[in-house]
């Protein structure tokens, strides 16, 4: 046979091998850099399952590969041909079902994970926020649009920023307090509610820390959401190519504690308003 | 059991074909001389296309924009992307391969259409040329290959217009050669000859000319719209006059992604040729191969709006196109398992041709495992547009389908020339592709998962180590060709005579002279019924006449 003998235990080991090593890799090496909203814990869990799984496949399948070439090497002064195996239904049941399995799983596992990041989630922004939103025209959500608790009422809670992009700029608009600032300001563990649109051509928005990316697109303004958790500075990033200076299109976003972000916002704001 | 066509008529339309070199640069209707055209004109536009790249490399070994000015650095990864594609690769395994092999494997004399394949052929070099030209009359298009509006349309007008009508000549070209595939396999085949005892690179072709026929047009129509808006300014895309931008996004990907398909399925194919020559064994499950390759055709038509989980789609739009992609993964895995298969028990020459091969396995299996986990929307979100999606598509394209176009080369070189390639220098070729491949791109996913946008001149400084790290791979790749193409150059005047089949392979372009004749047999077209009879021809000699029993190659 093909198969060397007591073959069963080697593959059976060596499987669980893989298992166990593609798991350790997928859990143990980090790529991401730090997070810092809810979205990017979520995501830290998709990227680690999915890591996994492919560092088990690919160990696995490379693996077969050098195995083969080293074992089945023709012998110098070999004459002759390989065994004449054409097909094998058994086998190739199994390794249709494998794949349709993991990807099964891998499509419910992220379904979950995007219903936990609210994108299943309707857009109920409009109806409740009395920001400059215009409910005739069609707003498109990012990820994360109902990252806000839907069960809560407390909508006051949500922090709404209006976010232009221009070439090559972000410009960020409080409609609360009438604050036009070229960094976004946010405090820590409070819901961000962003609308985004730009003036000429496509941008993105994209801070990496957060995990979260939206297009900002002219004539159709775009949502996104999300809850910063850790203080810091962190950039904002455009991610689409919007012209000669696109790489240099950047801001930050600073979350910061709710007594210093208060700070910035009194000393910024151009109403007076009663903090409830 | 044989059945014999008819030997060749006198026709004249043979006989007032170019002879000699000169053939090569004239309107030969031969499909031989056209692959050879194809191969050889995409060569040197990847050349051409391999210094951009150069350019961008160098230009990122610095976190500031210092090599070349902004603007022309948009032009160059503009120019890159084009030529890559539009000029390299997708003329190389559809038009060089296909018109040089097509006609062997279905037992024709030549393609359905001799002058529609030689005008398909004369579109490629002038629309390159204008392509390139462009950058020396007020700058080329500077939207990167994907060219959405409004930056498309608000960028320099001639340079756009330019690109579109280039875009739109190679378009054409493409589909030219789809049309002439689907008619010589379905209506060309030699009586006798079932389709499914067809090479498996012959229903690669046809799943590809499929693609082609079916999804080029809405790309030619799409960039017909877009150079109104630019020309006549209308506002089909153009939001500040009432159109719409990601429509656009949906035209353009509805042809560039199965455009992918264009570049990776004859790759499948092509390897599928490859694999079980060298491994003496025969192809493992040909048929589960060919219900993978249509498979791949029609799901492929049904993913395109993964390239815009981020446009501002809705949530039940971005389930659908995360379900449809990943299920891609299931007919392509059954793929490689059955490639691994082939490899299992053979008896395996570990030449060129075969390093390159084994190389595109592995590195389209990490490519494919990026592009399952790109397919799903929450993952997609953080790394759409970034440096992890640059690493991603090459590993497909470069480290799939150009792999697998050096694998072929070095594969089919004695059939093209009757000489040997250098294996000592082919393997030095190969060590070198891979190295600089993986230090090139590897480095890139960890690049887009921490901040790096694609398609930026300046980045931050924290990334400048890893980019130097990517740039070095970068130049590894670039000496790499210099090998190659001394060893093809030279290979071509004083390699070792390669005799009609060196690697005693049983598919029916090794069944006639190396190379071949001007209708490919002298005599009859051979039946071959089981091209992938390794092991069992002593049995099917009687019937196969010009099958001997296998020998050992020449090394």
């Amino acid at each position: 046979m093909v198969l060397p003998k007591s073959s069963a235990l080697i593959i059976l080991l060596i499987v669980i091998g893989l298992v166990i090593g593609g798991t350790w890799i997928g859990q143990n090496i980090n790529l991401l850099p730090i997070d810092a909203s809810t979205n990017a814990s979520v995501y830290d869990e998709l990227f680690k399952v999915l890591f996994s799984i492919g560092a088990i496949l690919f160990f696995g399948i490379t693996g077969l590969v050098i195995y083969s070439l080293i074992r089945f090497r023709k012998k110098p002064g070999e004459l002759g041909d390989g065994l004449p195996i054409a097909d094998n239904l058994p086998l190739e049941v199994f390794w249709t079902a494998v794949p349709t399995i993991v990807i099964l799983f891998v499509g419910l596992y992220s379904y979950d994970i995007y219903d936990r990041m609210g994108g299943m989630q309707k857009l109920q922004i409009n109806q409740h926020d009395h920001s400059a939103m215009v409910s005739e025209q069609k707003i498109w959500g990012g990820i994360g649009t109902g990252s806000i608790e839907p069960t809560t009422q407390n909508k006051a809670t949500s922090l709404p920023v209006e976010v232009t992009a221009l070439q090559f700029a972000f410009l960020f608009h409080y409609p609360k307090g009438d604050i036009l600032s070229g960094e976004l300001h946010v405090p820590v563990g409070q819901p961000v509610s962003m609308r985004l649109e730009s003036k000429d051509v496509i941008h993105a928005f994209w801070v990496p820390q957060f995990r979260i990316k939206q297009d900002i697109i002219p004539g159709q303004p775009t949502m996104l959401n999300f809850t910063p958790t850790k203080p810091g500075r962190y950039p904002i990033i455009c991610a689409e190519l919007c012209g000669p200076y696109h790489g240099g299109m950047r801001s930050s976003v600073i979350v910061e504690e709710p007594n210093k972000y208060q700070e910035w916002f009194n000393s910024n704001s151009k109403e007076s308003l009663t903090e409830s | 059991m044989t059945i014999s066509i008819p030997e060749k008529t006198n026709s004249p339309i043979g006989n007032l074909q170019p002879k000699g070199w000169f053939r090569y640069f004239s309107f030969s209707l031969d499909h031989k001389v056209i692959g050879l055209q194809y191969l050889v004109c995409g060569f040197i536009f990847y050349l051409i296309g391999g210094a951009l790249a150069s350019a961008i490399r160098i230009e990122l070994t610095s976190p500031i924009s210092d090599f070349v000015p902004r603007d022309v650095y948009n032009q160059i990864l503009t120019l890159h992307g084009t030529i890559m594609i539009f000029l390299w690769i997708v003329p190389v395994v559809n038009g060089a391969f296909g018109n040089y092999l097509i006609p062997f494997y279905v037992g024709a004399r030549d393609m359905a259409f001799p002058r529609l394949n030689a005008i398909a052929f004369w579109m490629i070099p002038p629309a390159g040329l204008l392509l390139i030209s462009s950058y020396f009359i007020n700058g080329s298009a500077q939207s990167g290959w994907t060219a959405y509006p409004p930056l498309s349309i608000t960028t320099p007008a001639a340079g756009q217009l330019i690109w579109i009508l280039s875009v739109l000549l190679l378009g054409g070209s493409s589909i030219f050669g789809g049309v002439n595939f689907i008619a010589t396999i379905l209506k060309l085949r030699r009586p006798g000859l079932k389709l499914m005892q067809m090479p498996m690179y012959c229903w690669a072709m046809l799943g590809t000319s499929i693609l082609i026929v079916l999804s080029t047009p809405v790309l030619a129509g799409t960039l017909i719209l877009l150079s109104f808006d630019i020309v006549a300014h209308t506002g089909f895309f153009n939001p500040s006059l009432g159109g719409n931008a990601v429509v656009y996004q949906h035209l353009f990907w509805f042809y560039s992604h199965p455009a992918v398909y264009i570049m990776v399925l004859p790759a499948f194919g092509l390897v599928s040729e490859i694999l079980p020559v060298h491994s003496r064994k025969p192809l493992f499950g040909y048929s589960t191969m060919v219900y993978s390759i249509m498979t791949i055709v029609v799901l492929g038509f049904l993913v395109w709006a993964h390239h815009m989980f981020t446009s501002g789609t809705p949530p039940w739009m971005r389930l659908f196109f995360t379900i449809a992609t990943s299920f891609i993964a299931v007919p392509t895995g059954i793929k490689f398992f059955n490639w691994v298969a082939t490899l299992w028990g053979g008896k395996i020459t570990l030449n060129s041709a075969m390093l390159f091969s084994c190389g595109f396995i592995v590195n389209f299996v990490f490519g494919g495992i990026t592009g399952v986990a790109l397919a799903q929307v929450p993952f997609d979100i953080h790394v759409h547009d970034t440096y992890f999606v640059v690493a991603h598509f090459h590993y497909i394209v470069y480290g799939g389908s150009v792999f697998v176009i050096f694998s072929s080369i070095y594969h089919w070189y004695p059939k093209f020339t009757g000489r040997m390639l250098n294996e000592n220098l082919g393997r030095f070729h190969f060590a070198l592709t891979f190295i600089g491949f993986n230090l090139c791109f590897a480095p890139q996913h960890w690049l887009g998962l921490n901040g790096m946008p694609r398609r930026v001149a300046e980045y931050d400084p924290q990334f400048q180590f890893v980019n130097q790290l990517s740039s070095i791979g970068a130049l590894i790749m670039a000496i790499s060709t210099l090998p190659f193409l001394w060893n093809a150059i030279h290979s071509a005047f004083k390699g070792s005579i390669a005799g009609d089949n060196p690697w005693a392979a049983l598919t029916p372009e090794w069944l006639t002279s190396s190379p071949p004749p001007v209708e490919n047999w002298d005599g009859p077209a051979p039946l071959v019924t089981k091209p992938y009879g390794y092991g069992v021809q002593t049995k099917e000699a009687e019937t196969q006449s010009g099958n001997e029993p296998a020998i050992n190659g020449d090394n």
